[in-house]
């Protein structure tokens, strides 16, 4: 794609005659940084697009990182407390809009689905002059916008994406990610559970039979051999399975000791529930208790699973409950906006958006290319997770993640997890060509036009 | 012309027009007014419109001559997708062997399906149809990984061979084009407060869709056609002549399934990307949709059917709280949240409310589709002409 025009309504409102030949104007006509690349704001305001599923199955989801992006709207807007934007460590964002313009969005449906995920991407970037798009509950949707914001010249800020591909075979430059991926999960994982459940075990894995599923047992099982566990088997199960009893069976008989759930979503609420009313978790093996461990932990997940998931272990990007400044100041105003604490995609959303408009404040243009030049190894702090790294080499974010525990007692319908422990991020840092990551090319930012 | 009867000569004449009109026509409203969140004249939507028209014309094919129900068809576009993107990753960015492979690989797979699906009529054929695309649909999405990507889907990377191409500038990504000329290049017309934009991707599947929609009259009106239409009517008697339907039935199903591996393949010229949910069932059960929404076994029908939902799907899903808020912020406040209230249910994620209350209405009160509705509007002005001309008003026998 190659737009080779200003935004259509920008034009507009500026007046700028294009000639009747409908040519674009000569470079030399344009303001300098304001313009040479697609969906250059020209007006007084900035639309991004905020493109987050509000059907399908993440829905739940989706509607939790609309909301968050609402908040973060506002609060570039000036308006409200101003949440994290106090707590951020970087403070060049002034509560008035980007760069002097206000914020306006764009939202869409992606349905869980890449294609449609697509078209509503590139309705936001045609027809409504979207300058970022961001959002997103799964990996195969944020590769598949990311490659079209690469294509389109346009930043892509990840929503919830967990499969290492995104930020490793799939990458792009123009493409950023918040959230943890899979490796971070295994590593962050495994010494807990070595302290907890000892370095002799016996593990079994399901795993949900798609990508992310693939990468996450592929982190785990390597994180957990290399503690000395022994992996008894890896069963794949369909992406659409709701019944996991015929998966159950099979794992007491494999002389196994932890069976680990690669499953996401409404996989892992039905396995676990199978898991556990099959009395696994009350069972000797190997002299041994057996244990049920699911990789990726979200807090609807956890509502869906019920009292199941009490004393299970699991890893979250972020959590309400966490008692750093950043997170008790986004706590306090999205609990005062709507009601009840965010989840992790909230905050990751949320995040995103700071993040992009600090880096656009920091560069001095909308410009792409200035964009990822500014987030690129920028170090912030005060969002939440600690000290963070937007990591050049391949845009992941190194931070701290979070060990949760499913809790015995929860105090309401939101408390369902504790923070066992906050690994540090030296401890969940890899190599950009580590071989979980390998086969990616970043290429170089595009700024269309 | 071109061995068109008048009637079907206007019809094509129509349908070029509005295509190559199109621009203009799905961009009513000026830039930056209220309505224009109802404009689809941007790149994507238009190319959409135009390839799940050439979707729906190829169902139409099969289902609105035989009377066969395919389930399954989303499964030969997303054989096509594939097909495609494989020849663009290996061979060259240029759409035309792309499009090529796609109609030839989903022509196989089809003649595959159909042979063994044909066996059976009625609900079981409906059912076969929709195993083998659901079946498709799940070794793409996890067993074939390799070959589809799964999850993530393919798309062409900087590092493909494309062995007809010459190296990449440094820092450029690949672009589908078509000898030169890519598919997202837009030219832009701006005439007052309105701009109309001319893409050239939307161009050439414009021109696909009119050779497609051609050959489609061409085939209603053949002999070959009307075999097709005696073996809806009645089969059984079609075989006590001695007439043997299935090698008519196959071909009809195999022509229909190169239809959907050319929409797939022109998927990917346009946005170069394919994904596996492109095959689920909900993609099949779509196609269906747009056939009967816009007349099933008529010529234009399919096209106006798929038209309708694409546009429902990107334009009504696009509507937020805010645009509503924007819409109605003239009023009293209380009548503003009461109406917000109201409307809010049915936009944005609730397109699908939206679409289901419309399909139900056209299915009761129009049976022949988006079609019927246009010819009940044409007979209304066209009665007062033989009224006010023969005072006995009995001039037509009564059928």
């Amino acid at each position: 794609m190659s737009n080779s025009k200003l935004t259509r309504r920008g034009l507009i409102k500026t007046g700028a005659v294009a000639g009747a030949a409908g040519l674009t104007l000569p470079t030399y006509l344009r303001a300098d940084g304001h313009a040479g690349f697609t969906n250059a704001p020209t007006g007084d305001t900035v639309t991004l697009g905020f493109n987050v599923p509000q059907s399908g199955p993440y829905a739940d989801e989706g509607a939790d990182e609309l909301r968050a992006y609402e908040l973060a709207v506002e609060h570039l807007n000036g308006g409200g407390d101003g949440g994290m934007m106090n707590t951020f460590s970087s403070k060049a964002l002034q509560g008035n809009g980007i760069l002097g313009k206000k914020v306006e969005y764009v939202t869409g449906d992606t349905q869980t689905k890449s294609d449609a995920a697509r078209a509503s991407a590139r309705s936001m970037i045609e027809k409504d002059g979207a300058v970022m798009i961001t959002g997103g509950s799964s990996s195969g949707v944020a590769v598949a916008v990311q490659a079209l914001c690469q294509e389109a010249g346009i930043i892509f800020m990840a929503g919830l994406t967990h499969s290492n591909d995104t930020t490793g075979k799939d990458k792009k430059a123009n493409g950023f990610r918040h959230f943890f991926n899979s490796y971070m999960s295994g590593a962050a994982l495994a010494p807990v559970l070595a302290a907890n459940y000892g370095t002799d075990r016996k593990a079994y894995h399901l795993t949900a039979d798609y990508n992310w599923g693939y990468t996450t047992e592929e982190a785990v099982r390597s994180s957990t051999e290399a503690m000395g566990w022994e992996t008894v088997n890896a069963v794949k199960t369909p992406l659409t399975q709701t019944d996991f009893s015929s998966y159950i069976a099979p794992v007491l008989q494999s002389g196994a000791d932890v069976l680990v759930l690669n499953h996401y979503g409404g996989n892992m609420v039905n396995s676990l529930t199978n898991a556990v009313q099959f009395g696994l978790r009350d069972k000797l093996v190997n002299d041994k208790n057996f244990e049920i461990v699911v990789p990726l932990y979200s807090r609807l997940m956890a509502k869906g699973a019920g009292a199941n998931v009490k004393g299970i272990f699991g890893s979250t990007n972020w959590h309400w409950s966490l008692q750093d400044e950043g997170s008790k100041a986004f706590v306090q105003s999205f609990g005062t906006k709507y009601g009840f604490p965010p989840s992790q995609a909230a905050h990751t959303c949320y995040v995103q958006t700071l993040l992009y408009a600090d880096a656009v404040e920091r560069a001095g243009s909308f410009n792409p290319c200035a964009v990822v030049e500014a987030l690129e190894d920028f170090e912030f702090d005060g969002m939440g997770n600690g000290k963070t790294l937007y990591r050049g080499a391949d845009h992941q974010c190194f931070k701290d993640v979070l060990v949760v525990k499913g809790k015995e007692n929860p105090q309401s319908e939101f408390d369902l997890l504790e923070i066992v422990e906050v690994t540090p991020v030296a401890q969940v840092t890899y190599d950009p060509d580590h071989p979980q990551f390998s086969g990616g090319n970043l290429g170089t930012c595009n700024p269309g036009a | 012309m071109f061995g068109l009867t008048k009637r079907d000569s206007t019809l094509l004449i129509i349908v070029i027009l509005l295509t190559v009109l199109a621009p203009f026509i799905l961009n009513p409203f000026p830039e930056g007014s209220a309505m224009a969140q109802f404009n689809a004249g941007y790149p994507d939507l238009m190319q959409r419109l135009v390839i799940f028209g050439i979707f729906a014309i190829g169902f139409n094919i099969l289902f609105g001559l035989t009377g066969y129900l395919s389930f399954g068809h989303a499964a030969f576009l997303g054989v096509g997708s594939y097909a495609a993107i494989w020849m663009m990753k290996l061979l060259t960015m240029n759409v035309v062997p792309a499009i090529i492979i796609s109609v030839v690989v989903a022509g196989l797979f089809s003649l595959l399906v159909g042979w063994i699906s044909l066996r059976r009529s009625g609900i079981y054929f409906s059912i076969l149809t929709l195993a083998f695309a659901q079946m498709s649909y799940s070794l793409a999405y996890s067993v074939l990984t390799p070959i589809t990507g799964g999850e993530t889907g393919l798309q062409p990377k900087v590092d493909d061979p494309r062995i007809l191409d010459g190296a990449l500038a440094a820092g450029q990504t690949p672009r589908a084009n078509f000898f030169g000329l890519e598919m997202g290049t837009s030219y832009e017309l701006e005439l007052g407060n309105w701009i109309f934009t001319f893409n050239a991707g939307y161009y050439i599947a414009a021109i696909v869709m009119i050779l497609a929609f051609y050959l489609s009259i061409r085939i209603f009106r053949s002999p070959f056609g009307m075999m097709l239409r005696a073996v809806k009517s009645n089969q059984q008697r079609v075989n006590y002549t001695g007439l043997n339907a299935k090698p008519y039935t196959l071909a009809a199903f195999v022509i229909s399934g190169m239809y959907a591996g050319l929409a797939g393949g022109l998927l990917v010229a346009m946005d170069t990307q394919v994904g596996a949910e492109r095959m689920f069932w909900t993609a099949s059960g779509e196609v269906v949709l747009m056939t009967i929404l816009g007349g099933a076994g008529t010529l234009i029908g399919p096209v106006l059917g798929a038209g309708f939902i694409k546009y429902m799907e990107n334009i009504v899903s696009k509507i937020n709280k805010s645009v509503l808020e924007q819409w109605f912020a003239f009023m009293p406040d209380g009548i503003e949240d009461f109406l917000i209230a109201i409307v809010y249910p049915f936009i944005g994620k609730g397109w699908h409310l939206t679409l289901g209350i419309l399909f139900m209405l056209v299915v009761i009160f129009l049976p022949g589709g988006l079609v019927e509705g246009g010819q009940r509007i044409g007979r209304l002005f066209k009665r007062k002409k033989p009224s006010d001309d023969a005072a006995d008003g009995k001039t037509t026998p009564a059928e």
